[in-house]
C-alpha cells in the first residue's frame, strides 16, 4: 500500500525573488534523501512537498527526512477524495493505527479549498460522529486529547494526520554555496562541518595525515565521519593531503615552541589553495576560542597573517559540553573518540607555550622551503568521494 | 628470499593452519548435523565433539569430562571466574589475583567487586613474576578462588604456577586455582594435576586454531555457577548448539601445535634471541621490559622505545609489511597507557614507547633478519625526527 508524507519547510518561505531556487534544492535534496526506497514520488504543492512512497519503507523514509535540512516537520498522512464519506473512512484507518482503548481524541478541521460543501466546523462534528459509532471505546475531548485527527482540505484532496515529527530545520544545503572543511578525526571538526551545512552549505573536506606513521584506522576513521556527515549533507568529496613531510621539515628547521603554530600556517595555506582550485569561497574549522593552546586570539591571527580567504569557525564560542552534545546527537561522537594517532601526535610538544609574534614566525619560515612544501602537498593529495548512500 | 610479509604479533592472534582450515570447510559441508540431533548427521556431531575433546583431554593428561568448549579466552576465564566465586560465595567472599591480567580476568573481578567480594590484586616484582610468598600472605580463611596466568601477554613473564598452587594448597586446602593459560597452552607442558591447577584456560586462536572457540579445564568435583543458561549442553555450563567446524579445528590445532613442541620452543627461542639483540646493540637506549631475555617465555617479549610513540612506530613498520603490536590488542578501543606495563613501574615514556613482539613457530629466520634490519632504520629515523639524542 501506498503512504503518503507530508513535509513542511519553514524559513526558505520568507525569500523573496529566489523562492522557487530553494524550494527546487530542496526538492532535489529530499529526493537525494530517499535513494534506494524505490518506487517513490516526491510532488510540491502550495508551499509543501509530499512523498508518496510503500508502506514498508514509510519508517526509513521519515527518519532519512529528519536528517534534511530545510525540512522543518514531517506528517505521515492518509489522503482522501474530496468527499466526506472518504474523509470518514480515512478518519476511521488514522484512528486505527493509533488505537488504544479508552483513548479520548478531537477532530481538527481546517478548509482552505472553500469549495468543498462542509464547513469546518461540520466536518469536525460529522467525523467525531462517525468515529463514536464504530464501537470502539473510545471518548471526545476537545481540551485534552490523547490523539488529534487533523483533517485538511485543499484544492486536490484532503489530509489527515495526527503526527508531526520536527524536521532539522536550517537551510537547503546547497543554496549558500561551497565550503571546505578542515576536518581532524576530533570531536569538535564534525559539528562545525555540521553546522555549516544546517546553513546551506554544501561541504568539501580536508584532512592532513602523516603517512605512513598514521595508519588506515586513522584514514578510516575520518571516512565514517564523513560518512556521518553526508547524510545530512549529500556526498561528501574528501581530500586527503600528506603532511609528513612539512612535519620533518619544521621539526628539524624551527624552534620547538612554535611547530604546533608553524605546522598550522602550513595546513592553512595549503586548504586555502585548494579552495581556490575547487572554486570554494571559505573554509571552515572546528576552531573554538581557548580551548586548546593553539586556539587562541594569538593563534587566530597568525593564522590570519597568511590567509585571506574567510575562515569560518562556527564553534568559536561554544563550550565542550555544547559541541559534545551536537556530536552524540548526529552519531558522531563515537567515531571521533576512537583512539587513533592523527598527524599533530608525531611532534609530541612537551611544552607548547606559544605566543610567539608574527615577525618570529615569519623568520621561522623563512628556514624552510614553505612555497615548495605547499606546492608539494597539493599536488599529492588523494581525493575520495563519500557517498551519502551507497 | 623474497619477503612477503612478517606477522609476529602472535599473542594477539594467529593464522590458521591450512589443515585447521580444510578441516573446519570439511566439517561445515559435510558434517554439519546439530550433535543433539537424533539421526545419522546429528551422531556425526557428537563423534566430532567427543574426538575433540579426547584430543585436548589427552595433551592435558586429564579426563574427558573435565574438559569443556567455549567461544573463547575470555568466555572460559569469565566462566571460571564468575562461576566459581558465585557458586562458592557461602564459603568466603575473598579472591586474589594479580595486577597484569589479561582484562576478560581483571573486568571479570571487578563485576565480582561489585556483587560484594574483595578483591586482592598481587603486584608483580621489576620482572613481572609474582613471588609466591606474596600470594600465600594474600590469603585469608575466607579466600575461595586464586587466579593467576602463566605467561603474560604483553611481556611474556612465566608464573611458577607449580610452585604457587602447592604452597597455596598447604595453607588453605579449600582454596580453588585457576590458571589462565591462553598464552602458553601448546608450548608449554601443562599437566592440571601435577600443577595442583583447578580450573585453565584456553583459546584456539593463539595456537593457529580458528576464532571463537576455546577450552576450560575443570578438575572433576568443582562445581560452578553457569553464565548462560538453555539446553544443557556441556553439562549445562555451556548451554547452547555446540561450534563443531570451531571446535574440530581446534582440536586439530592444537594436536599440530603439540606435536613438535620443544623443537617450535626452541626454535621460537632462537628467533627471540636474534631479534632482541639485534635492536639492543643498535639502539642501546631501547628497553626490555619485564623478565630478563633468558627468563620470559619464548614468543613474547616487550621493547620500549622511549620519547617515541609506540603506535608511530607501529605504522612505520607496517610500510615494511611487520606487523607488531603496542601494549596488549585487546584493549586497543581504550587509549590508555598499558595496566600491565604501568604494574611493572615503567614511566610514561616507556609506556608510551612500548612495541610487543610475539612470535610463532612458523615465523623464520630470514623473517627475523628482515625485521631486524627494518625495525632498526625506522627506530633511527624516528629517534632523529624526535631529535633524541641516543
Amino acid at each position: 500500500m501506498n503512504r503518503l508524507l507530508l513535509i513542511r519547510y519553514g524559513e526558505i518561505a520568507l525569500k523573496g525573488g529566489n523562492r522557487p531556487f530553494f524550494e527546487k534544492r530542496l526538492l532535489r535534496n529530499i529526493q537525494d534523501s530517499l535513494w534506494g526506497l524505490r518506487p517513490f514520488e516526491v510532488t510540491f504543492r502550495r508551499g509543501r512537498y509530499y512523498v508518496k512512497i510503500s508502506d514498508d519503507n514509510l519508517f526509513a523514509a521519515q527518519q532519512r527526512l529528519q536528517k534534511v535540512f530545510g525540512v522543518v516537520s514531517i506528517s505521515p498522512v492518509f489522503e482522501a477524495e474530496l468527499n466526506i464519506e472518504d474523509i470518514y473512512s480515512e478518519a476511521y484507518k488514522l484512528l486505527e493505527a493509533n488505537y488504544t482503548p479508552g483513548m479520548s481524541f478531537k477532530v481538527n478541521t481546517r478548509r482552505s479549498n472553500k469549495n468543498f460543501p462542509n464547513t469546518s466546523p461540520e466536518v469536525n462534528s460529522n467525523t467525531g460522529a462517525y468515529l463514536l459509532d464504530r464501537g470502539l471505546d473510545l471518548k471526545v475531548d476537545v481540551h485534552n486529547p490523547n490523539i488529534v485527527i487533523n483533517i485538511d482540505i485543499r484544492e486536490k484532496g484532503a489530509y489527515l494526520y495526527s503526527q508531526t515529527i520536527p524536521g532539522p530545520g536550517g537551510m537547503p544545503v546547497g543554496v549558500t554555496g561551497k565550503g571546505l572543511l578542515l576536518l581532524s578525526g576530533g570531536i569538535d571538526s564534525p559539528v562545525a562541518g555540521w553546522m555549516a551545512s544546517k546553513r546551506g552549505i554544501e561541504m568539501e573536506a580536508l584532512h592532513f595525515h602523516s603517512p605512513p606513521f598514521t595508519g588506515e584506522g586513522a584514514i578510516n576513521k575520518v571516512m565514517d565521519l564523513c560518512k556521518v556527515l553526508s547524510a545530512y549533507s549529500g556526498n561528501i568529496t574528501l581530500h586527503l593531503a600528506p603532511f609528513t613531510e612539512i612535519q620533518k621539515q619544521i621539526r628539524q628547521n624551527c624552534p620547538e615552541p612554535m611547530l604546533i603554530t608553524l605546522m598550522r600556517r602550513i595546513m592553512f595555506r595549503v586548504a586555502e589553495r585548494l579552495a581556490l582550485q575547487r572554486k570554494i569561497s571559505a573554509l571552515f574549522t572546528g576552531e573554538s576560542l581557548g580551548q586548546v593552546a593553539s586556539q587562541t586570539l594569538e593563534n587566530l591571527v597568525a593564522i590570519n597573517d597568511v590567509t585571506s580567504i574567510p575562515i569560518l569557525r562556527p564553534l568559536i564560542s561554544f563550550d565542550k559540553e555544547e559541541i559534545i552534545n551536537i556530536s552524540r546527537k548526529i552519531n558522531a561522537f563515537d567515531i571521533s573518540i576512537r583512539p587513533f594517532e592523527d598527524c599533530c601526535t608525531l611532534f609530541v610538544p612537551r611544552h607548547p607555550v606559544t605566543r610567539p609574534t608574527i615577525e618570529e614566525l615569519q623568520k621561522a619560515e623563512e628556514k624552510i622551503p614553505v612555497e615548495e612544501l605547499v606546492k608539494d602537498c597539493l599536488e599529492n593529495i588523494e581525493t575520495r568521494t563519500i557517498k551519502s548512500r551507497e | 628470499m623474497r619477503i612477503k610479509e612478517v606477522y609476529i604479533d602472535n599473542s594477539a592472534t594467529t593464522r590458521p593452519y591450512p589443515e585447521v582450515i580444510s578441516e573446519m570447510s570439511r566439517v561445515m559441508d559435510e558434517e554439519y548435523g546439530n550433535p543433539s540431533s537424533l539421526h545419522r548427521r546429528g551422531s556425526e556431531g557428537e563423534r566430532i565433539l567427543n574426538t575433540s575433546r579426547q584430543v585436548l583431554a589427552d595433551i592435558l593428561g586429564v579426563k574427558n569430562n573435565e574438559v569443556i568448549f567455549t567461544s573463547g579466552g575470555t568466555e572460559s576465564n569469565n566462566l571460571a571466574i564468575l562461576g566459581i566465586a558465585r557458586r562458592n560465595r557461602r564459603r568466603g567472599n575473598h579472591l586474589v589475583t594479580t595486577a597484569i591480567e589479561h582484562s576478560s580476568v581483571l573486568q571479570a573481578f571487578n563485576q565480582l567487586e561489585k556483587e560484594g567480594f574483595e578483591v586482592t590484586y598481587l603486584v608483580p616484582e621489576k620482572n613481572g613474576v609474582i613471588d609466591p610468598q606474596k600470594a600465600v600472605e594474600a590469603l585469608t580463611s575466607r579466600t575461595i578462588l586464586v587466579s593467576i596466568m602463566h605467561v603474560n601477554n604483553e611481556i611474556g613473564s612465566i608464573q611458577p604456577i607449580s610452585r604457587i598452587s602447592k604452597m597455596l594448597k598447604a595453607k588453605n586446602p579449600a582454596v580453588i586455582f585457576h590458571v589462565d593459560a591462553v598464552q602458553s597452552f601448546t608450548k608449554f607442558s601443562l599437566s592440571p594435576q601435577q600443577q595442583g591447577i583447578d580450573l585453565l584456560s584456553m583459546s584456539a586462536h593463539k595456537f593457529h586454531g580458528p576464532k571463537g572457540v576455546g577450552t576450560l579445564y575443570i578438575k572433576d568435583g568443582i562445581h560452578l555457577e553457569p553464565l548462560n543458561w538453555g539446553g544443557g549442553h556441556e553439562k549445562g555450563l555451556r548451554p547452547g548448539t555446540e561450534n563443531t567446524p570451531g571446535i574440530a579445528g581446534m582440536a586439530l590445532a592444537a594436536k599440530i601445535s603439540t606435536a613438535d613442541r620443544r623443537e617450535n620452543m626452541e626454535k621460537m627461542n632462537s628467533l627471540k634471541e636474534k631479534l632482541i639483540s639485534s635492536i639492543l646493540t643498535e639502539h642501546p637506549w631501547a628497553q626490555l621490559n619485564g623478565p630478563l631475555e633468558e627468563e620470559g617465555a619464548p614468543h613474547i617479549f616487550n621493547i620500549s622505545f622511549p620519547g617515541l610513540k609506540g603506535e608511530i612506530i607501529l605504522h612505520a613498520l607496517e610500510e615494511y609489511f611487520i606487523y607488531v603490536s603496542t601494549g596488549s590488542s585487546c584493549h586497543s578501543s581504550a587509549k590508555e597507557p598499558s595496566h600491565v606495563l604501568r604494574a611493572l613501574g615503567l614511566n610514561e615514556e616507556a609506556t608510551e614507547g612500548a612495541i610487543r613482539f610475539s612470535l610463532s613457530h612458523l615465523n623464520t629466520e630470514e623473517e627475523m633478519d628482515y625485521a631486524a634490519s627494518k625495525i632498526n632504520s625506522v627506530i633511527a629515523e624516528l629517534a632523529n625526527f624526535h631529535k633524541i639524542t641516543t
